[in-house]
């Protein structure tokens, strides 16, 4: 029993990771009506300017964290402005295939500047592990850490959208871009906001993974990148509580399939999970259904 | 004015059939002369694979207009079902029609499979149904890294942990060996059955565009709503050109295990990566134009290999290229560009200029 609840523990931890990545998703998605499939890569970028920062800059953990931040932040923003805002009018097509490509660029310009050999990452936190049951369930600094900063990142975001202009405005764009601008939004402006707030949560959700499980290459970002895209349609796509619950449940579900089913075959129940939820309920958990108009 | 039309796509078949056919010759003779080295020489079956592979993902990214990220999980499909028919029957079946037979083996089993996974995702749409290709490609290289197949004097035996748990008798043999694949498959394929291959696929693309099928094939692409109100049955199209698909995806896939003696899933060969890399073909050779992808593909496929030094770099090119396209042909600012120094425009002016 106390094994399960271990297993359970760290599915959260890894669902938060998860859903902090989601995050990123998802309002992306609210917004510009793109998946941006680079967003993975960019976990991957913050991850490495830690390390670097960590390790050749000699700088302390939380100055490398807020750097990683800041480059993930104009990275993100960099992105939006060069590669997908001339596309705002293209087919859908257009779209995903620029996005393919931006995630690619990213790969393999790490391969280029960072190698392809895999770094260990040494964990950013120094918390001391917590024993529950007479020892028997241990939770690491990393763990309490990770769910901690996720909690706080979703009632921060809520906060954010529900009570401040920006996070108003955020929500009209996602409604209707052209009645938006109508009523004197600046719609360049917050999707480039939102790519911010995106991509910095990217960096967190990469210090945090990496710290969690320390290991680093340049495809480090594109898994946890795919699953958390998983875990926004699971919970549904464009909904900010859609991509916690469904990256805590796709965290579980990977983590617990990983102890009790097979480790090899933990990514195919996940995508599984997936197909089914697209199948059954394809607007999500917690999604709204939109009608095509014609 | 019809005939003419029909007269134009036929033209078009017949000048991409021929491109294949002198390309075949000239290549055949420039290896029997002993002209091409052996690098150049064991590059010519690949080749044909990935053409074929463009080919089958523009049939699914140009004619149908979805995007598949997994159409290297139909190929895996494919050569893993031919792979393991062909190892079980080495002794019993002279190379020719064992070849043939795992041919028909292959692309049956990928065309279902693609034909499972579309009655599911061909509902969904664009990125969505993206995603879940990508997700169905992942989930069966995991599994067929999973797979343990062995046989003995009781029949098969499966297994998903490892070769030990196959409980086999002393006889018995591995066919399937998880992560390691198939080994000692038989080197049934060469240049003229690939060539043949491609050739095959090329007339069945190039047959179903210009059918009926493809025009409502089409139509769903350009209108959904418009195609669906004057009674296009959309799913019936889409699951059709997707089997289709699949199935010739497929057979690159046989192609590939049929030139290799050992063959496993990995994340280069049939992962995301390989779908990426033919999505490059399609993208740059022209999405919806059947002929030019098809020679991006070998291009693509044969440039790196000449130029070696740039190995390290080629990924991060193709990147670059994809969005540089994309941009190229959709950004406003760049229409107007290529509007501005069009060709047609400059000759259009030319022409004026002469008249007056």
């Amino acid at each position: 029993m106390s094994s399960f609840f271990t297993f359970l523990i760290n599915g959260i931890s890894l669902g938060s990771i998860y859903a902090i990545i989601a995050l990123g998703y998802t309002m992306v998605y609210g917004i510009a009506k793109m998946l941006n499939f680079a967003h993975g890569d960019v976990i991957m970028v913050g991850s490495y300017m830690v390390f670097l920062s960590m390790g050749s800059l000699g700088l302390p953990p939380v100055l490398a964290v807020l750097l990683a931040v800041v480059v993930c932040t104009v990275l993100g923003i960099t992105i939006e402005k060069i590669a997908y805002k001339p596309l705002r009018k293209a087919s859908p097509l257009a779209v995903l295939i620029t996005a393919i490509g931006v995630s690619y660029f990213l790969q393999n310009a790490a391969l280029l500047f960072f190698g392809a050999n895999t770094k260990m990452f040494t964990s950013v936190i120094s918390l001391p592990a917590i024993s529950l049951a007479e020892g028997q369930i241990n939770i690491t600094g990393e763990t309490q850490v990770t769910i901690i900063v996720c909690i706080i990142i979703m009632i921060g975001l809520s906060l954010f959208i529900k009570k401040t202009k920006a996070g108003q405005a955020m929500l009209a764009v996602s409604e209707d871009k052209g009645a938006a601008e109508l009523m004197g939004v600046n719609v360049n402006g917050t999707i480039s906001l939102t790519f911010a707030i995106g991509s910095a949560l990217a960096a967190v959700a990469g210090v945090l993974l990496c710290s969690t499980y320390p290991t680093l290459n340049p495809y480090t970002g594109s898994m946890p990148g795919i699953k958390a895209f998983t875990a926004a349609v699971f919970g549904g796509i464009g909904s900010i509580p859609g991509a916690f619950v469904g990256g805590i449940l796709l965290g579980i579900i990977e983590n617990l399939s990983k102890a009790y089913i097979s480790s090899q075959l933990s990514d195919a129940i996940v995508f599984s999970v997936l197909i089914i939820v697209l199948l059954v309920k394809p607007t999500g958990i917690l999604g709204t259904k939109i009608s095509e108009k014609v | 004015m019809k005939k003419e039309r029909i007269a134009k796509s036929t033209k078009s078949t017949w000048i991409t059939l021929g491109i294949v056919v002198v390309a075949y010759v000239i290549m055949q003779t420039l290896a029997e002369t002993g002209v091409l080295s052996s690098l150049v020489k064991g590059l010519l079956v690949p080749l044909c694979t990935y053409a074929i592979m463009a080919v089958s993902l523009n049939l699914t990214v140009g004619i149908l207009g979805e995007l598949s990220l997994g159409h290297a999980g139909f190929m895996c499909v494919g050569a893993f079902a031919s792979a393991f028919f062909s190892v079980c029957m080495k002794e019993s079946l002279p190379a020719g029609p064992r070849f043939f037979l795992a041919l028909l083996i292959g692309i049956l089993a990928a065309a279902l499979s693609g034909f499972l996974i579309g009655i599911p995702v061909l509902r969904l749409k664009g990125d969505y149904l993206a995603i879940v290709t990508l997700a169905f490609g992942e989930i069966i290289k995991n599994l067929v890294n999973v797979l343990y197949v062995g046989r003995d004097e009781n029949g098969f035996h499966f297994s998903i942990k490892d070769v030990l748990s196959l409980g086999m008798g002393k006889e018995g043999k591995v066919l399937i060996n998880g992560a390691q694949g198939i080994t000692g498959t038989p080197k049934d394929s060469n240049f003229t059955i690939a060539a043949i291959l491609l050739f095959l696929t090329l007339i069945i693309v190039l047959n179903l565009v210009n059918s009926r099928s493809g025009r409502a094939i089409m139509a769903i692409r350009d209108n959904r709503i418009a195609a669906e109100s004057i009674g296009i049955n959309i799913t019936r199209y889409k699951l059709l050109a997707f089997s289709i698909s699949a199935g010739l995806a497929g057979m690159a896939g046989v192609l590939y295990a049929h030139n290799l003696s050992t063959l496993a899933a990995q994340p280069k060969n049939f992962g995301y990566n390989m779908s990426i890399m033919i999505l490059v073909y399609v993208v740059l050779g022209g999405i919806g134009n059947i002929r030019v992808s098809m020679i991006a593909a070998v291009i693509l496929t044969l440039l790196p290999e000449l130029l070696r030094e740039l190995q390290d770099y080629r990924m991060l090119i193709y990147s670059i290229v994809l969005i540089v396209m994309m941009l190229f042909n959709w950004s406003p600012k760049a229409k107007e560009w290529r509007e501005k120094y069009s060709l047609k425009r400059f000759l259009g002016k030319k022409a004026a200029k002469e008249e007056a």
